[in-house]
């Protein structure tokens, strides 16, 4: 309510981290019962602000008030003693224990010296029904969807007693279906008393559900909004300080002949279980295929499995007409292969070697003079040039990549793979992921460059507006099979997030082309194999 | 480089420090014996020859381990392999026809060690590649087996009858001494030196050594980027251990003039705290080596006023304080640049 004192209320907090400035004097009210959305940029500084208002980061300078008292010496088991909690963007679960078990970590509940896990259960049975939370607190949590693991971390949070609910990109691993649910949780939430704070960088969620919008850029507040009557490209336009466009123009496709051909393909995943399951797929020069599914039905495995780096079980990978299947890696990128990997920490980046030694990772042999040795002056004017041409920053080859922000990695990443000499299938995995809206603008146009110069595109990705945005024809990857193709037109229409979403938690009865009858066949926990 | 150097600095000043209460305890001037430990070393020609003596050793092995390390690898095995290199050195030497030209006869026997040293070493990659056996795990059981063999093969063909060395090798494999007033600081010094710059010069300028490091920093993105990471540790485990044998050209061609059993042994463990204290780069390994060096022929001229187990407890402080000094380093570098 206005007027009353705030239930979270920061002012002119100051942190660095070396010589980065994460936050640069932020103040920050937020008002009891109310929905505060708190947007911008990766690395705007949106989630250290949380951190410190939770007590996990200590600010450098500032003071923290929670429900009109100044906290000194902040910490979480003082922001939680206040009623103050936050659900992590990874959460900190332990899947081999049970819901109750997490729930209860480190504030168990005792009786007689003995662990009172009953009543918990109940606790939590009575605060899932309160708030639609649906959550059974004797099952196993890597069980569990990752929407339903997000509801046990809301649970964790007000079985705790908190009243002001933190949440870091809470919808970044859902689909629009359990982003709705979540939703519903939220209002309730507020309607019951409660304080929602929720960092994101999805406007059309912020519009969707916020009462109040801040703003953040490099470490300021730029902005404060009322939600009520705000667009879309005003908040962008503050986040990334300049207008940006949001569709990029699209030519039509041209599709040629088929460059990668996958036919019956079976892979083993990591676990140890079949990840694929006869997956047939063509993508032609000049088209991108867009493959959407909840993360882990098998995306990760397909394009290991055509990359080389996971061993195939049956089935054939072709890239323009030559089967690679059992080929070494080395080859499949002499074939025409091009890929920019789901993590770039994990699988395209050396983060200790130099911006130029990454941009030639995997093209080393290409640069080597005399008796092997590498040809550096040649190396860097390479990457002087992509530097450029990609305008990466810092725009010196000799900085090492791990300095670097998000969205410059990604551009090198990008940059290589399509600087590559005669490229026929761009393989891209979450191309954006992690990525500020600058820089996933310059991504997407570099996509849709590479398919009008004529490349068969593989795009595979969990953000379904990006696939909307780039797909020429679109399949949806459930439990290791495809559920459906979509084309241009069909991802058109107004509910085709809707159906994708449908398809992508197996609620879709493929026979009659319409969500499935059976609601248990809706629950999407069994969708990670 | 210069941050790793003021790591160094720290520790070293450190250690000087402890070690200071330490012979004060026993009642000494820790002036008066670091005086004494100094001046036996570096004060006299035959002091600095000792040192480079004993520095020699500890460049190769220290090498053997900055190699494997740079790949991510730990190869702790050292000490069998440079065992079975020596071994192997020796009985090269002394199998050589007497009119062999002395660079060529060297040549031999030096080949002759580093290949047994690099089979040794590569048998544990293979184990490694092949059946996901652990490197540190096989690389100390092969220490105890080229230990095994070489007795055995020692006793049932080649040692000289009730002793356990080698026949003598032939004069033209024998290395020069650089002088020094009679200290055993022989040619291998070069050999040693050499390495470390042919070391520095693949890691750092070469394809395969680009290649190497990648696998040692992020083995699956250098295995999506085409590199096949099989070859990448068989090789550097080969590379590894043939470094570790070529120890012997500074022991039996340059030293006992035969292979005896137990000889360079501890230098191979010592590698481990040559490549710690160096950073894994080889000209912090030749200055780790040479200080390492230092102490050890220091700590004979030293063992008059305190005990000699002083100094060995001087070296391990050493160790002791660069290992935590360099994590604390790492860890604020690390916290500074997190937010980046």
């Amino acid at each position: 309510m206005p007027g009353e004192t705030p239930a979270l209320e920061l002012r002119n907090i100051r942190k660095a981290y070396g010589a980065v400035v994460a936050n640069r004097e932020v103040s920050l009210a937020v008002q009891r019962q109310s929905i505060h959305a708190l947007v911008g940029e990766n690395g705007a500084g949106k989630s250290t602000l949380m951190k410190i208002a939770y007590g996990h980061v200590r600010a450098d300078a500032g003071e923290i008030w929670i429900k009109g008292e100044r906290i000194a010496r902040h910490s979480v088991p003082q922001a939680i003693a206040r009623g103050v909690g936050m659900v992590h963007q990874h959460f900190m679960l332990v899947g081999t224990l049970t819901v109750v078990e997490n729930v209860v970590l480190g504030q168990e509940p005792r009786r007689g010296g003995l662990l009172d896990l009953p009543r918990a259960a109940a606790q939590i049975r009575a605060l899932s029904q309160k708030f639609g939370l649906d959550v059974d607190p004797g099952a196993r949590v890597e069980d569990l969807s990752v929407g339903q693991q997000q509801r046990v971390e809301i649970v964790k949070v007000l079985w705790r007693g908190c009243d002001v609910v933190i949440l870091d990109e809470p919808t970044a691993v859902l689909t629009p279906a359990e982003v709705r649910d979540l939703f519903v949780v939220l209002r309730g939430l507020v309607q019951d008393g409660m304080t929602v704070v929720l960092i994101t960088h999805k406007l059309d969620e912020v519009l969707a559900i916020a009462t109040r919008v801040t703003v953040m850029r490099r470490g300021e507040r730029v902005a404060e909004h009322e939600a009520q009557g705000l667009t879309c490209e005003q908040i962008v336009h503050e986040m990334v300080g300049r207008p940006v466009e949001q569709h990029l123009a699209r030519q039509a496709v041209r599709a040629g002949d088929a460059m990668l051909e996958i036919r019956e393909l079976h892979v083993t995943g990591a676990r140890g279980t079949p990840a694929l399951r006869g997956v047939d797929l063509t993508v032609r020069a000049g088209e991108i295929l867009g493959v959407a599914g909840v993360e882990g039905n098998g995306q990760t495995e397909l394009v290991e499995a055509i990359v080389g780096v996971r061993a195939v079980d049956r089935g054939t990978v072709a890239i323009a007409g030559t089967p690679i299947t059992g080929e070494p890696v080395a080859r499949r990128y002499r074939a025409g292969l091009a890929h920019v990997p789901e993590d770039r920490h994990d699988r395209a980046l050396v983060l200790d070697y130099s911006i130029q030694d990454n941009l030639i990772l995997g093209q080393q042999r290409d640069f080597v003079g005399a008796f092997d040795v590498l040809d550096r002056g040649r190396v860097r004017a390479y990457a002087e040039r992509l530097i450029r041409e990609f305008d990466i920053r810092p725009p010196d080859p000799d900085h090492v990549v791990r300095g670097m922000s998000g969205g410059n990695q990604q551009k090198l990443v990008v940059a290589r793979e399509l600087s590559r000499q005669r490229p026929l299938v761009l393989i891209c995995a979450q191309p954006t992921r992690g990525v500020d809206i600058g820089a996933i603008e310059a991504i997407h146009r570099r996509m849709l460059e590479a398919r009008d110069r004529g490349l068969a595109v593989l795009l595979v990705s969990a953000e379904l507006s990006e696939l909307r945005e780039l797909s020429d024809r679109l399949v949806v990857l459930y439990k290791g099979q495809l559920v459906a193709t979509l084309d241009r037109a069909q991802l058109a229409t107004d509910d085709a997030l809707d159906t994708i979403g449908a398809m992508m938690t197996g609620a879709w009865d493929r026979r009659a082309g319409q969500p499935a009858q059976d609601p248990t066949e809706a629950v999407a926990g069994d969708a990670r194999p | 480089m210069k941050r790793e150097a003021v790591t160094i600095g720290i520790a070293l000043f450190v250690a000087a420090l402890a070690g200071s209460l330490l012979i004060w305890f026993v009642g000494k001037s820790p002036l008066d014996v670091y005086a004494l430990l100094l001046t036996s070393t570096w004060g006299t020609s035959y002091g600095i020859g000792q040192v480079l003596f004993k520095a020699t050793p500890l460049i190769l092995t220290g090498l053997s381990v900055a190699v494997a390390f740079k790949v991510g690898l730990f190869n702790i095995g050292a000490e069998g392999q440079l065992a079975i290199g020596s071994f192997a050195t020796g009985l090269c030497g002394a199998a050589l026809p007497a009119a062999l030209p002395g660079p060529l006869a060297v040549a031999l026997c030096v080949l002759a060690g580093m290949l047994a040293g690099a089979a040794l070493a590569g048998l544990a990659g293979v184990l490694k590649t092949r059946y996901g056996a652990h490197e540190v795990i096989n690389t100390i059981m092969l220490n105890f087996v080229a230990s095994a063999v070489i007795l055995w093969a020692g006793n049932a063909h080649f040692f000289v009858r009730y002793t356990t060395h080698t026949a003598t090798i032939s004069d033209n494999a024998t290395l020069h001494h650089l002088g020094f007033a009679g200290s055993e600081a022989n040619t291998s010094l070069v050999l040693a030196l050499g390495l470390a710059a042919a070391v520095a010069y693949f890691f750092h300028r070469t394809r395969r050594g680009f290649e190497w490091r990648a696998v040692g920093h992020n083995p699956r993105a250098a295995q999506n980027a085409g590199v096949r990471i099989g070859s990448a540790v068989i090789g550097a485990m080969a590379v590894s251990g043939a470094l570790a044998g070529a120890v012997g050209a500074n022991y039996v061609l340059g030293y006992k003039s035969y292979y005896e059993r137990g000889i360079g042994s501890g230098v191979g463990v010592m590698g481990i705290a040559v490549a710690l204290l160096g950073r894994n780069h080889p000209a912090g390994i030749v200055a780790a080596a040479l200080l390492l060096g230092t102490l050890s022929h220091g700590g004979l001229a030293v063992a008059e006023q305190v005990p000699k187990d002083l100094v060995q407890i001087l070296q391990a402080i050493i160790i002791l304080t660069v290992a935590c000094v360099s994590v604390v380093r790492a860890r604020r570098a690390h916290s500074a640049g997190a937010a980046a």
